[in-house]
């Protein structure tokens, strides 16, 4: 907690219970019988399957690849045989393709491919997005969005001239960015250097929330006396690891609503995806694994731990302990995370944590607004939760979105963290979202 | 999902902040409740019974609302409770008990249940309640009986038990003859000896006012702390009590600055009648102000000049009811007017202004 800490208005202070896994060094979990990689898994065209029915894999080789580029290859995260691709449930809802994979026992955790780069250091810019791209990271902070994208300039723009790396970790529970950047600052800095050099950007200021001030200590003892990278503490505050807030907090620069960080001259990566970048590209290798916080009251071994992409929830949570059979398990944060339908859903790219809760006896009670003005006071985008809330439940979508700038709304779930009436405002505020959307699609 | 146990699946966030509507509506009714036991001191057993019927007129009032809209209880929110206590402060406590109830069930049903309930109410129900009393009742309603009488805990005033639709009897007489220490002239409170005799009394002793005989309720002093206590427990939003007691200070200092011997001083203005009341306690209800930082802050200085034009023009002694009425009133439009300007929009833009 600081005053004249960096920040940006508004936002909230939820308990933030790190210290139950923030202190645990990242181990490793065993591979579990199958694997499930969904080839959706990220934003932007699907993967095109490049193995078929009976085929051997090795650990690290590539399963799927990019279709153009707004797309990524996936690899495989263990040895084994594929056993079919087919349409499987995902932790979003809808079924999508993926790429099952039964693990051979005894799988050893050698990474058995990989492509390795002619000297990194000598790639052009368009050369080194190649590279990224082939490496098939998104963005591991939670919105899965391929790291090249953003890198590359659009014709016709100027490259950013600051990349910030995002160590904000707002939300509660989670810690795998934190166990990152304490174990794998040298990752991370690379990452940082190979993304400099790809994106453009002259510097690069890694933002950390204040309730970290270890992993900035080491981070800054690591820098080198020519990095143009500095470290800079922002204030322990919900939602301060979105990008909006944090690019203000760190820069006072203010995205333009509607508009994206290169507006203002800015590209944002998560430390976690810059991290697995300086390791993976390098040796010519993809993502395959990412770390995981398995936390909450429900689990009785919490830590963070790696995780091969397309581990069933399930076995994560049979590896960690599961403490009741009545629990709620949230892929992600408890601010933004989902709840998961079945345990059979498997982790992917975006799953930062694995949150385990008591399941709440019946839901809260929810009451009328009473106008109370908490989720205007806590709205970070400085819109006016109330009076969409109340347009919500009259169905009048359109005025939301046309007047009350519903579109800014980025569902961070302030204003229904605050709400003394428990009103689901989030969740109205996407449905009306979905109506627009689909309104706007048939009017099309 | 298919063959095993039902799961309810909900949306994020999962978690979320204790505090729920009926913790805060518990503790506006805490806040209350030191101004009530003072009221009882200075007026009595009337005051008990007073209070007592309005609340148990209140409850009754809004369960039956709730039979009739087809609701759950709402009894648990307190919310009847804080409009019964509310509305209880602003009358006075010799007002015959069927007054009270009547005016209690015109709070419940006219200021609350005929908008729909709680949350759609477009006025502050305690406020619909005293203006129904007051239309009904102008004559009851500004018959203040003396404070501190004597006799307060053995009796009570001759007015309380009239049998409904009967004329009470002259508290003026009564209060004269029970009491002649005491100083009370039935209806003269301060506001109206300053506006009807130009008799100022001294702001310093309204503000604290142990023991002067033609109070109106509790002292301002009083009533600041308790409204400061949920201020710091950010249940009530501090700006509008803020500003309209700055707004109501600067708007009548002008009058008084250009004729200190006419108009009353700003002190004055701000301890007399039921302004610290409604800016505390009634203004900052919050279903019937506005959400939106600058509207709250325009809110309050629309509540505090109308305040004091009405008491220092108007033909009324105190303005506050009439005030806080109109603010709620124009709550809505204040709010579209303010709407907050989003993070990153430019000037401009559509959908409102600059926030502060």
């Amino acid at each position: 907690m600081s005053f004249i800490g960096k920040s940006f208005r508004h936002g909230i202070h939820p308990p933030g219970n790190k210290e139950q896994t923030a202190g645990l060094p990242i181990r490793r979990l065993a591979f579990p019988p199958r694997l499930v990689v969904h080839l959706d898994q990220f934003i932007g065209r699907q993967a095109r399957p490049i193995v078929r029915r009976g085929q051997e894999v090795a650990r690290g080789e590539p399963i799927a690849e990019a279709d153009g580029f707004m797309s990524l290859p996936l690899f495989a995260p263990a040895t084994g045989t594929v056993r079919d691709i087919r349409l499987m449930p995902s932790a979003r809802g809808p079924r999508s393709m993926a790429i099952i994979i039964d693990v051979r026992e005894a799988s050893s955790q050698r990474v058995r491919w990989a492509r390795p780069v002619d000297d990194p250091e000598g790639m052009t810019p368009e050369e080194l997005i190649g590279a990224i791209q082939n490496t098939g990271i998104s963005g591991l902070g939670g919105a899965a969005f391929p790291m090249h994208v953003k890198y590359a300039v659009p014709e016709g723009a100027s490259p950013p001239d600051v990349l910030v790396a995002n160590g904000a970790e707002c939300e509660p529970w989670l810690s795998a960015d934190h166990r990152v950047m304490l174990e794998r600052p040298d990752d991370l800095l690379a990452g940082i250097r190979i993304a400099l050099r790809a994106s453009g950007a002259k510097r690069a200021v890694i933002g950390i929330e204040d309730n970290k001030p270890d992993a900035a200590r080491v981070l800054r003892e690591h820098i080198g006396g020519d990095d143009p990278i500095s470290v800079e503490l922002v204030e322990t505050k919900y939602p301060q690891g979105a990008e909006k807030m944090l690019i203000y907090a760190l820069l006072g620069r203010k995205v333009p609503a509607g508009g994206l960080p290169r507006d203002v001259g800015v590209v944002v990566s998560n430390v976690g995806s810059l991290a697995a970048l300086g390791y993976l590209l390098p040796r010519g290798e993809g993502l395959i694994e990412r770390v995981v916080t398995v936390a909450g009251p429900g689990v009785e071994r919490p830590g963070n731990y790696i995780v091969p992409i397309g581990t069933p929830a399930g076995f994560v949570l049979r590896e960690a302990g599961l403490r009741s059979a009545n629990a709620e398990v949230i892929f992600g944060g408890p601010m933004m995370g989902l709840d998961v339908p079945e345990l059979d859903v498997p982790v992917t790219m975006g799953v930062s944590g694995i949150l385990v809760k008591e399941r709440p006896p019946e839901a809260r009670r929810v009451w009328p607004c009473i106008r109370c003005a908490r989720c205007v006071d806590a709205c970070p985008m400085l819109l006016n939760p109330s009076q969409l809330g109340l347009l919500a439940r009259a169905a009048r979508y359109e005025e939301m979105a046309e007047r009350y700038n519903l579109m800014d709304c980025f569902e961070c779930g302030c204003c229904a963290y605050v709400c003394p009436s428990n009103i689901p405002l989030v969740q109205y505020f996407r449905v009306a979202k979905i109506i627009n959307r689909e309104k706007a699609m048939r009017e099309a | 999902m298919k063959n095993g146990p039902q799961i309810e699946l909900r949306p994020s966030p999962h978690i979320h902040a204790p505090r729920d509507v009926v913790v805060i509506m518990r503790n506006v009714v805490l806040a209350t409740l030191p101004l009530i036991a003072f009221y009882v001191w200075q007026f009595g057993l009337s005051a008990i019974a007073h209070v007592a019927v309005i609340t148990i007129t209140c409850l009754l009032a809004e369960r039956l609302a709730n039979r009739l809209l087809g609701q759950a209880s709402t009894l648990g929110d307190y919310s009847a409770v804080i409009t019964a206590l509310l509305l209880a402060l602003t009358v006075p406590p010799s007002l015959p008990l069927w007054m009270g109830a009547v005016g209690a069930a015109a709070a419940i049903g006219l200021g609350k249940a005929f908008f729909g309930g709680l949350g759609l109410n477009v006025f502050n129900p305690a406020l619909v309640g005293r203006a129904f009393i007051t239309a009904a009742f102008p004559v009851a309603v500004n018959a203040w009986p003396p404070a501190y009488w004597e006799g307060r805990f053995s009796g009570f005033f001759p007015t309380t038990f009239t049998a409904p639709l009967m004329t009470p009897p002259d508290l003026g007489a009564w209060a004269a003859k029970a009491n002649k220490a005491v100083d009370a002239v039935s209806g003269a409170t301060p506001l109206a000896q300053m506006k009807f005799a130009h008799a100022q009394q001294s702001a310093i002793d309204l503000f604290l006012h142990a023991d002067a005989g033609n109070v109106t309720g509790p002292p301002a002093i009083l009533i600041m702390l308790c409204g400061l206590y949920l201020a710091f427990r950010r249940m009530l939003d501090w700006r509008i009590p803020v500003s309209i007691m700055a707004f109501a200070a600067a708007f009548s200092a002008v009058f008084w600055l250009a004729d200190p011997a006419r108009y009353p001083d700003p002190l004055f203005v701000l301890a007399s009648g039921g302004l610290m009341l409604g800016a505390w306690f009634m203004a900052t209800d919050m279903v019937g102000s506005p959400v939106t930082p600058r509207g709250v802050v325009i809110y309050g200085a629309l509540i505090a000049v109308v305040t004091v034009v009405i008491r220092l023009f108007g033909g009324m002694a105190e303005g506050v009811m009439y005030a806080i009425l109109l603010g709620n009133a124009a709550a809505p439009l204040i709010d579209q007017y303010t709407t907050p300007r989003p993070f990153g929009a430019r000037r401009g833009k559509k959908g409102g202004e600059d926030g502060p």
